[in-house]
C-alpha cells in the first residue's frame, strides 16, 4: 500500500518535463492536445448541458462504434476521411433514435436513451469481431486513450507547412471551427437553448439548430476520441460549464472561464499523470474532478459553504 | 519495423478501440464446427462449460430483468449505467488491498465504490442546482476516470498482474466460475426475496413515494436497499458483458414489457422473462461461430425483442396503432365528406337531391382531386353514387347523390352535431358561437346511448341553437327529406 504513491519529486515532476528544447516541444504537444480537447469539448458542453442533453454526449460517443467499424469494413483503408464519415453519421443516426423513441414510443427520456446506445455499442463490437482480431495493439487505449502518442503520430502537412501531429492539427482545426460558429452563430445558440418558445416566434429553425450542434458534437467526439478516448471526451462535456456555473451565473462568463479551466486540467492532469505514472485523460478528469469539488464547495454563485454562511447572516 | 509502427500510430489509435475491443470480445465457448451438431451439443447440456454458462446467463437475466422494471419505471435507467462505470475505482483499490484476484475484497470495494456514487448524486442533487442528468455525468466519467488512474497504476507495480480485473472492463463469459455464478445466484435470491417480500411497498413507493411517507413506509430505507441490489446485480452482471453494455440489460427486458403491458406485475414477470429468453439466444447464437462474442449478442437479442415488440404487438405495437388510427381517421374523413354533402343539399332547402362534386369540393374547401377521392371513398362503402350526365365533360360538373344507408349515416352525424351544440349552450351555458369547433370533435365519438342521453336531457329538441333542423330518425321515415331520395334511386 505504501509504494501506491510514490514520492512527490517535485523537481522530477513539474521542471524535467521542460528541461530540453526536445523535452519543452514533446511534452508541449500532449498538454495542448489535452488543452484543445477540453476547451472544444468545454464550449459545446456549455450548451448541451443547458439542453437537458449532457449524457447524450455518452450515447454519441458509445453510438459512433459501428459506424468506425462498417466504414472500415467497406473501404478497407485508414484513411482518415470514410472514418470520419462513418462515425459522424453513426452518431447522428443515434441521437435520431433516441429522439424519434422519445418522441413516438411509450418509453421514458431515460431508458430511450439507455436502450438506443447500448444497442449501438453491441453491434459496434460485433462488428468489429467480425473483422478478425489485429494482435499487436495495445489494451483498452480507446476507452481511457493514450494521450502521451500524440507527438509520436506522422505531421499533418498542407502544401509545404507542417502542421504538427494529426490529431493535434485535427483537434485544434475542429476547436477553431467551434470558436468560429459559436461566435457566429452566439445568439441563435443562446435563445434556443433557454427559450424555446420565443425562438419560434422569432423563426429561428430550432430543428436545424439541434441537428447542427449534434453534428459539432459528433464531430468532435471523433476527432477527440481518436487520442484521447471516450472518457475524457464525455467528462469535459459536462465538467467546465458545471465548475463553472458555482462561480457565473451568465453565459458568456460561462464560456470565456472554460479556457482557464481547460489550462488547469491539461497541465494539472499531466502533472499528475507524471507523478503517480497513469493515464493522462484520466488525470485530467481527476483535475477536472477535484475543481469541482472545490467548486462545489466554495463556488459564490451555489456553493455549499457560501450558502451556509449566508443562512447564517440573514437567521 | 519500429520506424512502420510509429507511421501507423494515428491509424491505430483510430481504431485500436475496435480491435481491442475484439480481442477482449471475442470469447466463446466452443470450437468451430457445423451447425446441427454446434446445437445438439447446446441442447443436450453435456458440456461442463455450456452448463455453466447458461446458468449463469439465466440467473443474470432474471435478476437483471427484475431490478430493471423498478429502474426503468422509477426512471433511473442510466443510475444502472453510472453505477456499474463508478465501481470502477472500487475494483482496483479492491484489487491493491488485497494484491491478488480475491473475489470478495474487489466486491467489497465495488460495492462501496457504487454507494459512494449514487450518494454523491443524491448530495449534488440536494445542495445544488445541477441537473439530474449533468450530475450522473459528473459521477460516471469522474469515477470511471479514478478508476482508470488507479488501473494503469496498477499496471506499472509489481503485482500488477492484473489479468483478473480486464475482465471487469469488457465482461468475459469464459471466465465465468461456479463462484461468480454463486454470487449471481445470491444477488438473484435477495432480488426474488424483495419482490415477493415487498412487493406493495415498493410499488407504492415507485409510484406515489409522498403518499408512501403518509402511510408510513420507509421510503429512504426502500431506496437504499433497492440501489445496494442495483450494485450487486451490475456487480454480478459485469463479469459477463462489460460496463458498458451493462446497463443495457437493466434497461431493455424492462423497457419491452413496459411496452406490452401497464400493470407491474405483469410487467416484472415480462421482464424477468425477457431477459431470461435473450440470454438463452444469445449464447445459444454465440456458440454457433467462432468469432462471436456472447455479451454484446445477448444485447442484440434483447435489442430485436425490443424492436418487434414496439412495432408488432398487437395492442400497443406502433404498426397497428398507425393501422387503427389510419382506419379512424378514415372513418372521419368519410363522416366528414357526408355532412358537407347534407349541408349542401340544406342550403337548397333538400329542392334538389344531388350535388357537384364541385359544390362539394368548394364547402370541403379541398381541391377536385381530394374530393374525387372522397368521393370513390364514400361510393365503395355503398354511401353515395356518381350519376354522369351524358353531355357534361367537366369533372366539377359531376353528380353526387347519396343512397339511402348514406341519407341516414349523414343524418346520423348532423344530429351528433347539432345535439352537441345544444347541449352545450342549454346545459353547460357555452355562448352559441363557442359550440361548433368542440362539436366538430366530438360527432364521430358519440355513441347511440350517450345521444339517447342527451334526447332525453334536452327532451328531444328539434331546433339547434343556429336555428337549424336537428334530422331525426322519424325525419327520415316521415318522408321529410326521404322522397327526394326514393326519386333518385
Amino acid at each position: 500500500m505504501d509504494h501506491f504513491f510514490p514520492p512527490l519529486d517535485l523537481l522530477d515532476t513539474f521542471a524535467m518535463p521542460w528541461a530540453s528544447p526536445e523535452d519543452i516541444i514533446w511534452n508541449g504537444k500532449i498538454v495542448a492536445m489535452g488543452f484543445f480537447v477540453c476547451l472544444s469539448c468545454g464550449l459545446i458542453g456549455a450548451f448541451i448541458v443547458v439542453r437537458k442533453l449532457a449524457l447524450m454526449g455518452d450515447a454519441i460517443s458509445h453510438g459512433i462504434l459501428p459506424g468506425l467499424a462498417l466504414s472500415f469494413m467497406i473501404t478497407q483503408s485508414k484513411a482518415l476521411l470514410p472514418m470520419f464519415i462513418g462515425a459522424c453519421i453513426a452518431g447522428l443516426l443515434c441521437s435520431l433514435c433516441i429522439e424519434w423513441l422519445q418522441k413516438k414510443s411509450p418509453l421514458k427520456a431515460d431508458a430511450a436513451l439507455g436502450l438506443t446506445f447500448t444497442s449501438f455499442f453491441a453491434l459496434g463490437v460485433l462488428l468489429i469481431t467480425q473483422m478478425g482480431n489485429n494482435a499487436h495493439i495495445d489494451a483498452e487505449c480507446l476507452l481511457y486513450g493514450e494521450i502521451g502518442f500524440t507527438p509520436l503520430a506522422k505531421n499533418l502537412k498542407w502544401g509545404a507547412i507542417e502542421l504538427g501531429p494529426r490529431p493535434l492539427a485535427t483537434m485544434a482545426m475542429v476547436t477553431l471551427l467551434i470558436i468560429s460558429i459559436m461566435i457566429v452563430f452566439y445568439k441563435q445558440l443562446l435563445v434556443t437553448s433557454f427559450d424555446e418558445t420565443l425562438s419560434i416566434s422569432l423563426g429561428l429553425p430550432i430543428k436545424a439548430i439541434h441537428y447542427g450542434l449534434m453534428l459539432l458534437l459528433a464531430t468532435t467526439i471523433v476527432a477527440a476520441f481518436e487520442s484521447v478516448g471516450v472518457i475524457l471526451v464525455i467528462a469535459m462535456l459536462i465538467f467546465p460549464s458545471t465548475t463553472a456555473s458555482f462561480f457565473f451565473s451568465r453565459m458568456p462568463a460561462i464560456l470565456f472561464s472554460t479556457i482557464p479551466l481547460a489550462f488547469i486540467y491539461s497541465f494539472g492532469g499531466f502533472f499528475l499523470a507524471r507523478w503517480l505514472d497513469c493515464s493522462i485523460a484520466a488525470s485530467m478528469v481527476v483535475i477536472a474532478m477535484f475543481c469541482f469539488g472545490l467548486a462545489w464547495l466554495f463556488g459564490p454563485v451555489d456553493g455549499v459553504i457560501p450558502k451556509l454562511l449566508y443562512r447564517k447572516v440573514s437567521v | 519495423m519500429n520506424l512502420n509502427f510509429f507511421q501507423f500510430v494515428p491509424f491505430f489509435r483510430t481504431i485500436l478501440f475496435l480491435f481491442t475491443a475484439g480481442s477482449l470480445h471475442a470469447e466463446q465457448i466452443a470450437e468451430d464446427s457445423s451447425l446441427s451438431i454446434q446445437t445438439v451439443r447446446f441442447l443436450s447440456l453435456t458440456d461442463y462449460s455450456v452448463q455453466i454458462v447458461l446458468l449463469g446467463v439465466i440467473l443474470m437475466g432474471m435478476g437483471c430483468g427484475l431490478m430493471g422494471g423498478f429502474v426503468v419505471t422509477r426512471k433511473l435507467s442510466l443510475f444502472g449505467d453510472t453505477l456499474s462505470h463508478a465501481v470502477l475505482p472500487g475494483v482496483a483499490v479492491g484489487f491493491i488491498f488485497s494484491q491478488s484476484k480475491n473475489s470478495f475484497s474487489i466486491l467489497m470495494g465495488a460495492m462501496i465504490a457504487g454507494f459512494l456514487g449514487v450518494f454523491l448524486i443524491s448530495l449534488i442533487k440536494k445542495t445544488t442546482k445541477v441537473r439530474l442528468d449533468s450530475a450522473l455525468g459528473l459521477v460516471l466519467s469522474g469515477f470511471y476516470a479514478v478508476g482508470i488512474c488507479l488501473l494503469t497504476r496498477i499496471q506499472k507495480m509489481e503485482f500488477g498482474n492484473q489479468s483478473g480485473i480486464d475482465r471487469y472492463l469488457f465482461g468475459q463469459i469464459t471466465g465465468l466460475s461456479t463462484a461468480d455464478v454463486l454470487g449471481m445466484g445470491i444477488s438473484c435470491i435477495l432480488i426474488l426475496l424483495l419482490t415477493f417480500l415487498l412487493y406493495k411497498e415498493m410499488l407504492v413507493t415507485g409510484f406515489d413515494p409522498g403518499f408512501a411517507r403518509s402511510v408510513g413506509i420507509p421510503v429512504d430505507l426502500l431506496q437504499y436497499i433497492l440501489w445496494m441490489l442495483l450494485a450487486f446485480s451490475v456487480i454480478t452482471s459485469l463479469q459477463v458483458v462489460g460496463v458498458i453494455l451493462v446497463s443495457a440489460l437493466l434497461i431493455i427486458p424492462a423497457a419491452t414489457a413496459s411496452i406490452i403491458t401497464q400493470r407491474m406485475k405483469s410487467l416484472l414477470f415480462w421482464s424477468a422473462g425477457l431477459g431470461i429468453l435473450a440470454g438463452i439466444v444469445g449464447t445459444y447464437l454465440s456458440f454457433l461461430g467462432n468469432r462471436l462474442p456472447t455479451g454484446p449478442l445477448i444485447i442484440l437479442t434483447s435489442t430485436s425483442f425490443f424492436i418487434i415488440t414496439l412495432f408488432l404487438h398487437f395492442r400497443n405495437g406502433l404498426l397497428f396503432k398507425w393501422i387503427r388510427s389510419r382506419g379512424k381517421e378514415q372513418k372521419i374523413a368519410i363522416e366528414n365528406t357526408l355532412k358537407a354533402i347534407y349541408q349542401e343539399l340544406e342550403n337548397h332547402n333538400f329542392s334538389e337531391d344531388t350535388i357537384t362534386l364541385g359544390n362539394l369540393a368548394k364547402r370541403r374547401r379541398i381541391n377536385m382531386p381530394e374530393a374525387h377521392k372522397e368521393v370513390k371513398n364514400l361510393v365503395k362503402k355503398n354511401l353515395a353514387f356518381l350519376l354522369l350526365k351524358k353531355n357534361q365533360t367537366l369533372p366539377n360538373e359531376d353528380i353526387l347523390s347519396l343512397t339511402p344507408e348514406g341519407w341516414s349515416e349523414a343524418c346520423r352525424i348532423v344530429r351528433n352535431h347539432r345535439l352537441w351544440e345544444l347541449y352545450l349552450t342549454n346545459e353547460v351555458h357555452y355562448a352559441p358561437d363557442h359550440v361548433h369547433e368542440d362539436a366538430e370533435k366530438i360527432e364521430h365519438i358519440l355513441g347511440d346511448t350517450t345521444v339517447r342521453k342527451i334526447e332525453r336531457i334536452l327532451s328531444n329538441p328539434r331546433r339547434d341553437p343556429h336555428g337549424k333542423l336537428i334530422p331525426s330518425q322519424q325525419d327520415i321515415e316521415q318522408g321529410f327529406i326521404e322522397k327526394k331520395v326514393i326519386r333518385t334511386v
